[in-house]
């Protein structure tokens, strides 16, 4: 059992966990994540390590409720336990010194990109960090990310924080400027990853994505994570999280995230009800 | 041997194969001519005393029987459900020559499961050793280790990756064949002698085997298997609606997707299923997906039925239940339709010269493509080795598609202290051949612990 540490509620619909995993803690590195599971009737849910404290053996994770698993997970409390806990899992996040470097979160996708973010500041790039939410009430982690900038924006999409409009925008005006970028890595939805792509492809700029395809193990065991890059199909759990952006088939990830949506929504429908039944 | 009706056990996901009633069984094991020469344990991996076991069901000791063939193997319950009998003891046995083969796999079910009921006794354990094993997988041969090494006073920690131990006869043979209760019920033996059980630890991420050794473990045992799917790179793979074997079958046996929404996660089968493979990983998949609803569902496979790897009871049982055999044909590409599987290409085969393993080699016929609608396609064509535990071990050599060198008398690696055995030496083979590598590697392990090893 896995114990929670610190349950936050980040936005209404955004939960932050620290949960004791001391060995996870030890071993974990930017750009990876874990498998966590409720209870012997759950689901194995892949969650972005957020961050890790080596010094006090805990795992954050930040989630978005948006179906019954997560919906789930958000009920518990601090003190409550979750039953299994798997990671670190996947390759860490290519660190090393690139020179200038973009750092692009949307949405829920900013937990995970500030690890990454942290490490690329530690290892001497400049880093301009760029993060984006739908509202001002959907934004987090301002301080953490500002903290590891050397230059930071804010977007949301009704301008009721920061610029108004999209993180591609500010990545748009940057290229456009002649800045000299070195290294672009974006994560959140998958139609953010896919624009942020589109733009940087003709610039030539290196750009990775973390991709979070419907997963089952998380061991390579399954191939139910596998995604089209370039040439070949990839197990995103083994293979990634990150890829070269401009080789990523965005289109078929999109398909093969929605391939559950009716059996997610059973599952939501049905938990509704057994919870209304006590 | 009784089974569930084919039309009654399609809706269900209990176990097909009922196992004897006493009077059956000792009427079975009245027909063993008790042969001198023991011809049918020289076809077991393990050497099982058969006559010596069979004795005692003639005799009505069925506990007797099952202390008798635990001599040997660890895991009765389970090998003689799984065993490929007809090509391991019953093919040596001396009635097979002229009628029907002694049925031994049903009988060493039959005194496990009555040793079960009963209740096993854990065996008395010696003195502590004082000396550590790390065993990392828990499949067939990652238990063996485990429980012998146990028994000899060493203390042992067992890393297993999923949540739950057992390997494939936990994530990948249905209940329908190997109830899980079977399997856990073997699990809590192997704990109740003292080793550690450690779920949720993928040795490669968590620890490297290196750092298991530098950890105080005096020695390691690598039983992780051939768990990485292999698909066949056709146009269409990754369309929605095609898995993997080990997807379909870990989605419907570990996660228990049979029982989704009482369990969250889910499974798609539509009304028609193909099946690709002639193993018992397609045969699993195919009969899996009968019970989740498919209509029709189609194993294709290349060769002829005599040639298919499957236990002959699967094929049967399968056929019994209507899956349809579309054999001498392989697909080509999969066709698809908003992201979805839409049909199946196939092409047709003649069998040719035979190749290297003596089986006629399949020759695709030009021209002889056909299209098959189908909602679901799941991949049984095979699995390799994992190459997490080889990429972060560097002195670990390894051979064909990844497998780990090892000595098969022993199981040493190339590595000081590391052993291995199972799948990831052999590639896919038998719960029996892992459980035989799993055993002469503990032997091995005790002798290396022990500095007879030189
Ligand atoms: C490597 C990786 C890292 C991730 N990191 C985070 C994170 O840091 N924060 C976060 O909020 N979310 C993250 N996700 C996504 C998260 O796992 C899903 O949102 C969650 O599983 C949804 O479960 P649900 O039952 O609440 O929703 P559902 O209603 O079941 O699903 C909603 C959507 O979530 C996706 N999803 C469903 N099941 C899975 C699954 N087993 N694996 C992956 N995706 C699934 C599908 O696209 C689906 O349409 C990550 C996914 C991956 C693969
Ligand atoms: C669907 C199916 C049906 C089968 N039917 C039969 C049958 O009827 N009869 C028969 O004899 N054989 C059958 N087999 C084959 C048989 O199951 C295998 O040969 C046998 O299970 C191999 O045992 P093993 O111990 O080597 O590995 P496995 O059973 O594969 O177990 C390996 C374990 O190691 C774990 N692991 C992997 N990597 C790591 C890591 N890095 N760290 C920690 N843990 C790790 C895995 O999660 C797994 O639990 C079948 C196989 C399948 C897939
Ligand atoms: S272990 Fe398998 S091969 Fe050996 S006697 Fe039993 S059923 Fe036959
Ligand atoms: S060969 Fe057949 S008849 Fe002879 S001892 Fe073995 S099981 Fe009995
Ligand atoms: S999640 Fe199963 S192989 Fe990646």
């Amino acid at each position: 059992m896995y114990r929670i540490i610190e349950r936050k509620d980040l936005s209404s619909t955004i939960k932050l966990m620290r949960i004791a995993a001391p060995e996870i803690a030890k071993k974990a590195q930017a750009g990876q994540f874990v498998i966590l599971r409720i209870h012997d009737h759950g689901e194995r849910i892949p969650m972005t390590i957020a961050d890790f404290d080596r010094a006090q053996g805990t795992i954050t994770i930040v989630f978005q409720v948006v179906g019954k698993s997560t919906e789930e997970l958000a009920t518990l409390k601090e003190g409550e336990s979750i039953l299994n806990f798997l990671g670190p899992l996947g390759q860490p996040s290519e660190i090393k010194k690139y020179g200038k470097a973009v750092c692009i979160g949307g949405g829920v996708g900013v937990a995970p990109i500030y690890p990454i973010a942290r490490a690329l500041h530690e290892a001497g790039n400049q880093v301009i960090s760029i993060i984006g939410a739908r509202n001002e009430k959907m934004l987090f982690y301002e301080e953490e990310m500002n903290s590891v900038s050397d230059h930071f924006h804010i977007v949301t999409d009704d301008g009721s924080r920061g610029n108004q409009g999209l993180v591609t925008d500010i990545l748009c005006d940057l290229l456009e400027s002649g800045e000299q970028i070195d290294l672009v890595f974006a994560i959140g939805p998958v139609p953010m990853m896919r624009a942020v792509a589109e733009l940087t492809r003709g610039h030539g700029i290196k750009t990775f994505v973390s991709l979070n395809p419907i997963m089952v193990d998380g061991t390579g065991m399954c191939g139910g994570c596998r995604v089209s890059v370039g040439e070949t199909s990839k197990f995103a759990c083994v293979d990634g999280p990150d890829f070269d952006a401009h080789q990523v088939d965005f289109d078929q990830l999109l398909e093969r995230q929605k391939m559950y949506c009716q059996e997610e929504q059973d599952s939501k429908e049905h938990w509704h009800q057994c919870k209304c039944r006590g | 041997m009784r089974t569930q009706e084919p039309n009654v056990r399609i809706h269900n996901f209990d176990e097909v194969a009922l196992g004897y009633t006493e009077e059956q069984a000792v009427a079975e094991a009245e027909r063993c001519l008790n042969c001198k020469k023991k011809p049918c344990s020289s076809g077991c991996p393990v050497g099982v005393d058969i006559p010596g076991f069979i004795e005692l069901i003639k005799e009505r000791d069925f506990l007797g029987a099952a202390k008798k063939v635990k001599e040997s193997n660890n895991l009765p319950a389970i090998c003689g459900r799984v065993c490929p009998q007809e090509a391991q003891c019953e093919k040596y046995c001396a009635l097979g020559k002229k009628g029907e083969s002694v049925a031994i796999g049903r009988l060493e079910r039959f005194v496990a499961d009555r040793e079960r009921e009963c209740g096993v006794e854990t065996p008395p354990l010696p003195e502590p050793q004082g000396k550590k094993v790390a065993v990392v997988g828990s499949g067939p041969a990652g238990l063996t280790v485990a429980a012998d090494l146990a028994k000899l006073g060493y203390g042992v920690t067992m890393f297993e990756a999923l949540h739950d131990p057992g390997g494939v006869l936990i994530y990948g043979i249905p209940q329908f064949r190997l109830p899980k209760e079977i399997v856990k019920g073997e699990i809590d033996y192997i704990k109740g002698l003292g080793v550690d059980l450690k779920v949720d630890s993928l040795i490669g991420r968590i620890q490297s085997v290196d750092e298991l050794l530098a950890d105080g473990y005096n020695a390691v045992f690598i039983g992780t298997g051939a768990g990485l799917p292999n698909f066949m790179n056709i146009p269409g793979e990754n369309l929605n609606g095609v898995y993997s074997a080990n997807e379909f079958l870990t989605r419907t046996n570990l996660m228990k997707a049979y029982q989704f929404p009482e369990y969250d996660t889910p499974i798609k089968v539509g009304k028609l299923a193909a099946v690709i493979g002639g193993g018992n990983v397609a045969m699993d998949s195919a009969r899996c997906a009968l019970r989740l609803g498919a209509e029709e569902v189609y194993i294709i496979y290349r060769r002829s039925e005599k040639e298919m790897p499957a236990r002959a009871e699967e094929i049967e049982h399968a056929v019994e239940e209507g899956v349809k055999l579309n054999l001498l044909c392989a697909p080509t590409r999969i066709i698809g339709e908003d992201g979805w599987v839409k049909a199946l290409e196939c092409i047709k085969f003649e069998l040719g010269e035979a190749d290297e393993s003596g089986r006629r080699r399949p020759v695709p016929i030009e021209g002889s493509e056909f299209i098959m609608e189908m909602d679901t396609v799941v991949m049984a064509i095979g699995n390799s080795p994992n190459p997490l535990i080889s990429q972060t071990t560097p002195d670990l050599e390894t051979g064909w598609r990844g497998i780990l060198v090892a000595d098969p008398e022993t199981g040493l690696t190339t590595k000081p202290g590391v052993y291995a055995g199972g799948d990831i030496v052999t590639g896919a083979a038998t719960v029996i051949s892992a459980m035989g590598a799993g055993k002469r590697a503990a032997a091995a392990i005790d002798r290396y612990l022990k500095g007879d090893d030189s």
